[in-house]
């Protein structure tokens, strides 16, 4: 190729920006570390709303027939909850952590599609402030989460004497198109991170040498490339019938209303493993780390996580096991939902093995790994009492489930979330954070939390069923609902704890060195913060927990290996290898604009909206396609391009 | 916090834990707790609640060990700051096969259980043992049909104890109409899912729009159990409530007999019921029916009101029918009564009018 085409190649139609600095630097990264900062500052912005709306259930809740809430706001309230912890707080928390770490547990400089990566992140975004803005489309979606049909075409008010008439099927428009952006997201990301760890391991990674929360991402991966067409078909059928007429779920039309529940949770189940894998990810990562001893029984964790994964896709019908399926169908999905807690049970004893004989230090990571490891294992008993389907008829649709699945998704999911925030605090931003702070955030959370959804249990057996906005006296239910709302609030003053810690640590906090914990995987080989390009030298890889190999001996009471002993550190050749970085790009941003406005045009029932939605996203589609490959080099941009 | 006060904190928060647990565990007063789940009132409920008795202290048993070993362990092995390295254990097969077959062991005693129970409650009773009740959910009240008996109630069902009850859960209602047509349920387009539950007498049914569903309750004892709806259906999901009069056989003959009555009409007098009754007719036939009404059209829009005030609650059981001014109020502005509500509201009716219709409303036991 002449330097006259090169030339050509590289400007293209479009200038691509160069500068990695300030805001804009910030809007048009592909950098791997940024966007899984972006993702976690955004995920927690839309947790702590998501908070905000339980703390408003929980004091509507905290006394009988009180009048916080009225029955619509309440409605709304639990369903932006549920849509925004699922959707835009826990799945991209967990995104944040693929995103920052998955490239540097594996050995890699980034991941395998930069730009798709900025794409999944802005989408993401997008998404939430769509889902946000129907506040100003007249209220929010209000049908619940699952929103069992033919709900959303009657709506919450079919009559419309108490509710403005109309603005219902709006409402679930809302639920439809910003789940359906949200999965665009998702999708993209299991794409990108499915190819990263296939085909971007550092030399000498092999499979069974990556770290769990590696495998972990890759099986979360997977369950989302396979999960969200399914929600995504559900959910545009859904707009279909809710915005233009469709037959989908309507009975009296010749729809039928129980698609939806089988579409729903065949997307809901693997979803739930979606929010917990990472988690146990996560702690199976800081539990060696903070033991000083590997993992026990890596291939057990690993390969009960991917039977969880498999699994979790045959479960789906023990959500609707009071839908009428017949007894066959619904002892086939008893006995799959009992099985599904053999693998799970064995991560939980290979983590008490894990700790068995070790040298625990409890800093503020370790804490909340075994506060995960005793919280889920009782939510995880309270799964098993859902199979028994009899029964299951009693628990069904009561505070009782609510209690077991926030036990699994707060208990397992949150505290392994924020496990994983205090660890790797020190290797993204360079600075330690508060340990006492972190602790006293670890007590008042897990006190906190079990005074909330603890007293759920009894609740939920003693009669008491979900989206209640209001409940008489005389059910026995004051005392638990009070405590389970104080609960609630200690929570709430937990993660301010947690949230100022994080800001105020980032910028003041005491400066990390590279390795902090004594750990044992090979992230904490390069600097805190890590360069944009990761390793000066890209690690090869001769052991599981390849870090500690190369810091202490390989005898059972390990020492350290001296100083300059290891052979592993190979700084000399960093000159001679040719390091690729991905360019920024404003494209994956202006792309993902576009989809909240066609959005907004189904909404506004606006063709033309919706063209200009879809004309935005094709014109950076094109773009993103001419975008030259790499920014000018300094010797280009000596010569003028242009006269 | 030093490692002795941790563990006295998780000590007593297992304490509390436990303690919680096992008062949610015993069989509790009709009166505390009307609708306690763990309390069966009836062989349905009994049966759902046996496998639960199976189940649970195995969940505690588990619960207790697991909890245990990780207290142990947090306590024995914490690092003593001698600078000790542990030994590196990787694993070892023979621990990691035993704790995958033990719960296999434990799930298949509890598997084998649940799946005879699942069997044997889906048997239907036999149809000359059994008392007929067909269901519809409206927003946001039941409607029952005795379809052998030939009356509608609404929101509370009388039934005799020790039979089973056979609730048609009827997703496609349709009524024979005065004239003799057959006539689908008005509301038809605008039926949602609801959930039919009355947790001492059996577990919870999805009431479904286009299509049947079955479940069968009984009651040991004569009672009043309480129920609700438990799947979301709008605004007012949570005044959706329900009530079954568990009574003895002969008391359930005479309680048949009162509602298969015609309401008395007043026709021609001058009295208060009477101006109710024509009020009645200009203004609220064209939802409820009233057996014996001069007017009435047999529409089925709202609840059936032939014996109306025999119900002590209206409304989806929330209020109490004894309650002049609220019933006053109702009758003007229901939805500001109870969110969602879908009678319209009466703002024309003046306040003669409207006791004038509570009256006739008196008259309807």
């Amino acid at each position: 190729m002449s330097a006259v085409d090169d030339q050509q190649r590289r400007t293209g139609l479009f200038q691509r920006p160069s500068s990695t600095a300030g805001i804009k630097g910030w809007l048009t990264t592909t950098d791997h570390k940024r966007i899984g900062i972006m993702y976690f500052v955004a995920a927690m912005i839309f947790f702590m709303a998501a908070g905000i709306e339980a703390l408003l259930l929980r004091l509507q809740l905290a006394t009988p027939e009180a009048q916080v809430l009225d029955s619509d706001v309440y409605s709304q309230m639990f369903t932006m909850h549920g849509v925004t912890m699922i959707f835009f707080a826990v799945m991209p928390l967990s995104a944040a952590f693929f995103n920052y770490l998955l490239p540097l547990l594996i050995g890699a400089r980034d991941v395998a599609f930069p730009r798709l990566n900025a794409l999944s992140l802005w989408v993401f975004v997008s998404g939430g402030i769509f889902l946000y803005s129907a506040v100003f489309f007249g209220g929010y979606p209000d049908t619940s989460w699952v929103n069992y049909a033919p709900i959303q075409e009657v709506g919450a008010d079919p009559a419309g004497y108490t509710l403005e008439g109309g603005v219902q099927s709006n409402r679930m428009l809302f639920y439809s198109l910003s789940i359906q952006i949200a999965g665009i997201a998702s999708l993209a990301s299991a794409v990108n991170f499915i190819t990263t760890t296939l085909n971007m391991r550092a030399p000498g990674m092999t499979f069974m040498r990556m770290p769990v929360f590696a495998w972990m991402t890759l099986v979360v991966s997977f369950l989302m490339l396979f999960a969200m067409p399914i929600i995504g078909v559900a959910l545009w059928q859904l707009m279909f019938d809710a915005g233009y007429g469709g037959n989908f779920f309507r009975p009296g039309a010749g729809g039928e209303p129980i698609l939806w529940q089988h579409l729903f949770w065949l997307f809901g189940h693997p979803e739930v493993y979606i929010l917990i894998l990472p988690a146990f990810g996560i702690v199976s990562e800081i539990l060696p780390t903070f033991s000083r001893k590997p993992l026990f029984g890596y291939a057990a964790v690993v390969f009960s996580g991917v039977a969880i994964g498999f699994l979790g896709f045959g479960v789906w019908a023990h959500h609707m096991f009071t839908s009428g399926l017949g007894p066959v169908a619904n002892a086939a999905f008893g006995l799959t939902t009992m099985f599904i807690a053999v693998p799970t049970g064995i991560k939980i004893f290979n983590w008490l093995g894990t700790i068995w004989f070790g040298s625990l230090r409890y800093r503020v990571p370790m804490l909340f790994s075994i506060g995960l490891v005793a919280m889920f294992t009782i939510g995880g008993l309270s799964g098993v009492t859902h199979a028994i389907v009899p029964h299951n008829a009693q628990q069904h649709e009561t505070y009782y489930v609510v209690a077991h699945f926030h036990y699994v998704l707060f208990g397992g999911s949150v505290f392994g979330l924020f496990a994983g925030t205090y660890y790797w605090f020190p290797k993204v931003f360079g600075r330690m954070y508060n340990e006492r702070l972190g602790q006293a955030h670890f007590w008042i959370q897990l006190i906190g939390f079990n005074l909330a959804f603890g007293p759920q249990h009894i609740l939920g057996l003693e009669g008491m069923p979900r989206r209640y906005y209001t409940y008489p006296p005389g059910m026995g239910w004051d005392l638990w609902n009070l405590v389970s709302t104080i609960g609630g609030f200690l929570i709430a003053l937990a993660v301010l704890l947690f949230v100022i810690n994080l800001v105020w640590s980032a910028r003041k906090g005491p400066e990390a060195p590279s390795d902090p914990w004594d750990a044992r995987t090979v992230e904490w080989l390069t600097s805190s913060p890590p360069p944009q390009h990761n390793w000066d030298v890209v690690p090869t890889i001769s052991a599981r927990d390849e870090l500690w190999h190369r810091k202490y001996t390989d005898e059972e009471i390990p020492r350290p290996v001296p100083a300059g002993a290891s052979s592993d550190h190979e700084q000399g050749e960093a000159d001679s290898e040719h390091i690729h970085l991905p360019d920024p790009s404003w494209w994956p941003l202006v792309l993902a604009i576009g989809l909240p406005v066609a959005s907004w045009g189904v909404v506004m029932d606006s063709w033309p909206v919706i063209g200009g939605g879809i004309a935005l996203m094709l014109f950076a589609g094109v773009a993103w396609g001419n975008e030259p490959v790499t920014e000018p080099e300094p010797d280009d941009v000596a010569e003028p391009v242009e006269p | 916090m030093t490692a002795r006060r941790r563990a006295v904190a998780l000590r007593s928060l297992l304490l509390i834990g436990l303690v919680a647990l096992l008062a949610a565990c015993g069989g509790t007063d009709i009166e505390e707790r009307p609708l306690d789940a763990l309390s069966p009132d009836g062989p349905i409920a009994r049966a759902q609640d046996d496998l639960w008795r199976l189940v649970f202290p195995i969940a505690v048993v588990v619960f207790i060990l697991v909890q245990g070993l990780i207290i142990f362990a947090v306590i024995r092995f914490r690092d003593r700051g001698t600078g000790e390295m542990p030994k590196q254990i990787e694993g070892n097969t023979r621990l990691e096969i035993l704790w995958t077959v033990i719960p296999a062991l434990i799930l298949a005693v509890i598997a084998v259980p649940t799946v005879t129970t699942i069997f044997e409650l889906d048997g239907e009773p036999p149809v000359d043992e059994r008392l007929d009740v067909t269901v519809v959910g409206k927003q946001y009240w039941w409607q029952f049909e005795y379809p052998d008996e030939g009356f509608f109630t609404a929101n509370e069902i009388t039934v005799p104890v020790d039979t089973p009850v056979h609730l048609h859960l009827d997703g496609t209602p349709e009524y024979e109409m005065p004239d003799g047509s057959v006539q689908p349920d008005p509301e038809q387009d605008q039926l949602v899912l609801h959930s039919f539950w009355v947790p001492r007498l059996a577990g919870k049914k999805q009431y479904m729009p286009g299509s049947d569903r079955f479940l069968t309750i009984q009651a040991d004892e004569p009672g009043r159990y309480l129920g609700n709806c438990a799947e979301f259906c709008g605004l007012s999901h949570a005044n959706m409530r329900i009530r079954v009069n568990a009574v003895e056989p002969d008391e359930y003959e005479q309680w048949v007999a009162e509602q298969s009555q015609e309401a008395e009409s007043f026709e021609g007098e001058d009295s208060a019921a009477a101006r109710g009754e024509e009020l009645f007719g200009v203004n609220c036939v064209s939802c409820h029916n009233i057996d014996g009404h001069p007017d009435n059209q047999g529409i089925r829009i709202g609840p059936d009101l032939t014996h109306f005030n025999s119900r002590p609650e209206y409304g989806g059981a929330i209020f109490d029918v004894e309650d002049d001014e609220q019933l006053a109020d109702w009758i003007r502005n229901s939805p500001a009564e109870k969110p969602g509500s879908q009678m319209q509201p009466f703002p024309d009716l003046t306040d003669d009018e409207i006791d004038d219709l509570i009256s006739y409303l008196r008259t309807l036991d």
